[in-house]
């Protein structure tokens, strides 16, 4: 089985959710291999082999550290699609349905075939082969128009996936943002699937190879271009919610808009950045794209430390991924206080600054 | 401007979900039923638009009978029409089948933009509203928190975030765009809009007659995550807790 695993870059860096997907992405690759379920591939004696293993497949220009990463997360070979300017989630889909065709058929194998020859629903029965990327916003967009141009079936956001028997895959995927999980059967010609972003550790392979990169071209329709992003800085600065190493969260308990400013001071003396409560976007303290939760942003931080928020199911679902949980609320049975690592029963008026003042008599200057 | 609006009936969850005996759905025995709130904000987007642009707005919804409850809502928050593509009780729909059946309604008028929430806060499967645009051959942008739409309302720019960066899309219309919770703050409905709400008529359609079943993901069983049983270590109460804070930040790596 062909498993390809669309990356995307953070930086120069592959992004840390692609590491999870390539993670998951190589389990499926070798459990293919095992089972000897490799499809329709042609015998490799006679004429181009059918491709086997991980591949990762990237848009634009991939760095070399990048490329290393790559290779450490097992990937036998590489992608490197041109000819698609910045973000366009239709392309990107063409491009990865004209990989699966021609990882189906050895003739074309290594060359990008014109997009439309997998239109219509028309990918090959059998082919075994599947195609994995990041449950990001980007990874379920693109596997989403792949799914819509094949006509196969996607299931997003999963954290498990195995060879079922009789060609079928065995997986589960998060539903309600994680707080449940659904086991079920995955019965199509491939597989396309993403990886959940908080419930899938990354994990570099235990023997990696080289990886042997191949450069080529896009096949796509100007329609296919037709939506496509303008970037413009969001202005924000620093470490993005997602991605921060420390975030120090703010629910009802912090009172008003002006209640955060220690926490912000927190924030940035620990390298983080402030999240907030559904409540709090909702009272209008902080805007929406600071929230953290189902309907806002899953964080996966070394450290999330909770003031003053109850910790409603659906924000459970935002911050499951953290490493550690303190929780600061002056009701020490709240959820948030249960469930977290470590808890502080007070005020976080008055811990907050405390907390500040000691950490600042730390650092002299 | 004709605008739909696709909503999903789904339980409120509380404090936990549990499940049916049989481990295929959440218990609604004692909860009640909502649309996600990024569905909530397609509705208030697509009411403010028909406020500056004319025209009106349709909801659809794929589900049981008592679906019926949530078009009114959203028929209190300003939408003048509403279909119900029924399913038999207990059905669960597929992505696949969930798209073409709103196909099936999408395509029988004359819609400039169909507004979808980012993704269903149950099943979360993050693809209808792009199989949807594919069906119907048109653009679609998905994840967005801001619409603005052309002052001849030929095309419409669409943004987001992600990793820092915003991304517009501009797409002509008619187009299909789902949105995210933040795009607005949705509006309380009016007395008089619960009331007019209350008597509008509401087309069914079985979903036998919409769309034929596909084959699609097919789930097994529900469970729910293992927690991992923690307790967690009560460090102090109030200022006295900050060294054994501090000390924690350090083990942690944070300092």
């Amino acid at each position: 089985m062909a498993v390809f695993c669309l990356v995307e870059l953070d930086g120069a860096e592959v992004a840390d959710a692609s590491l999870r997907a390539l993670t998951l992405a190589r389990g499926l690759a070798v459990a293919g291999a095992d089972g000897g379920s490799a499809g329709a591939g042609g015998a490799p004696a006679d004429g181009p082999a059918c491709p086997a293993g991980l591949a990762a497949v990237a848009f634009d220009a991939l760095p070399a550290t990048a490329a290393a990463s790559l290779a450490a997360y097992g990937a036998g070979d590489v992608y490197v699609v041109s000819g698609i300017l910045g973000y366009a989630p239709q392309a990107q889909a063409r491009a990865l349905a004209g990989l699966l065709a021609s990882a189906t058929d050895a003739s074309v194998a290594g060359v990008a075939v014109p997009g439309d020859s997998v239109l219509g629903g028309s990918v090959p029965a059998g082919s075994g082969h599947a195609i994995v990327a990041a449950g990001t916003d980007h990874g379920n967009e693109v596997l989403a128009h792949l799914g819509a141009i094949t006509g196969l079936p996607m299931a997003a956001n999963c954290l498990a996936a195995s060879a079922g028997d009789e060609g079928t895959v065995d997986l589960v995927r998060q539903r309600w943002a994680g707080l449940l999980l659904e086991e079920a059967v995955l019965d199509a010609p491939a597989v396309l699937l993403t990886v959940s972003t908080d419930a899938v550790a990354a994990e570099p392979a235990a023997s990696p190879g080289a990886a042997a990169v191949h450069e080529i071209a896009a096949a796509v329709t100007e329609a296919d271009l037709a939506v496509h992003a303008v970037e413009t800085s969001a202005g924000t600065g620093g470490a993005s919610l997602a991605t921060a190493r420390v975030v120090v969260g703010g629910g009802r308990g912090v009172g008003s808009a002006d209640g955060f400013a220690p926490l912000e001071e927190l924030a940035a003396l620990l390298g983080g950045v402030v999240g907030v409560s559904r409540v709090v976007t909702s009272e209008g303290w902080r805007p929406h794209s600071m929230q953290v939760g189902q309907t806002g942003t899953k964080i996966t931080p070394d450290l999330y430390l909770a003031c003053g928020i109850s910790g409603a199911i659906q924000h459970f679902a935002g911050c499951a991924g953290a490493k550690h949980i303190i929780a600061i609320n002056t009701d020490p049975s709240a959820p948030m206080m249960t469930r977290a690592d470590y808890a502080v029963v007070g005020d976080l008026h008055e811990v907050i600054p405390a907390l500040l003042k000691t950490l600042h008599d730390r650092t002299p200057g | 401007m004709e605008i739909l609006v696709c909503v999903k009936r789904v339980p409120t969850v509380g404090g936990a979900i549990a499940l049916t005996a049989d481990q295929r759905a959440v218990d609604t025995k004692s909860s009640g039923f909502t649309i996600s709130p990024h569905e909530e904000c397609a509705v208030e987007e697509a009411v403010r638009l028909v406020e500056r642009f004319g025209g009106s707005v349709t909801v659809v919804s794929l589900g049981p009978v008592e679906a019926e409850e949530q078009l009114r809502s959203c028929m209190a928050l300003g939408a003048s029409g509403a279909v119900l593509v029924e399913t038999a009780p207990g059905e669960e729909t597929g992505p696949l089948t969930t798209a073409a059946a709103l196909h099936s309604v999408a395509a029988s008028a004359a819609y400039d933009l169909v507004l979808l929430g980012n993704e269903a806060s149950d099943t979360g499967d993050y693809q209808v509203g792009i199989r949807l645009a594919h069906l119907l051959g048109r653009p679609v942008a998905t994840g967005i928190k801001a619409i603005t739409v052309a002052d001849d309302g030929s095309s419409l720019a669409a943004s987001r975030t992600y990793r820092g960066v915003t991304e517009t899309f501009t797409l002509p219309l008619p187009c299909v765009v789902t949105v995210k919770e933040g795009i607005n703050l949705p509006r309380y409905p009016s007395l008089p809009g619960r009331l007019r709400a209350k008597r509008a008529a509401i087309t069914r359609i079985p979903l036998s007659s919409a769309a034929a079943p596909v084959p699609d993901v097919r789930m097994v069983r529900l469970r729910v995550p293992d927690a991992p049983k923690k307790q967690a270590t009560v460090l102090g109460r109030g200022a006295d807790a900050v060294p054994a804070l501090v000390s924690v930040l350090a083990d942690i790596g944070v300092l």
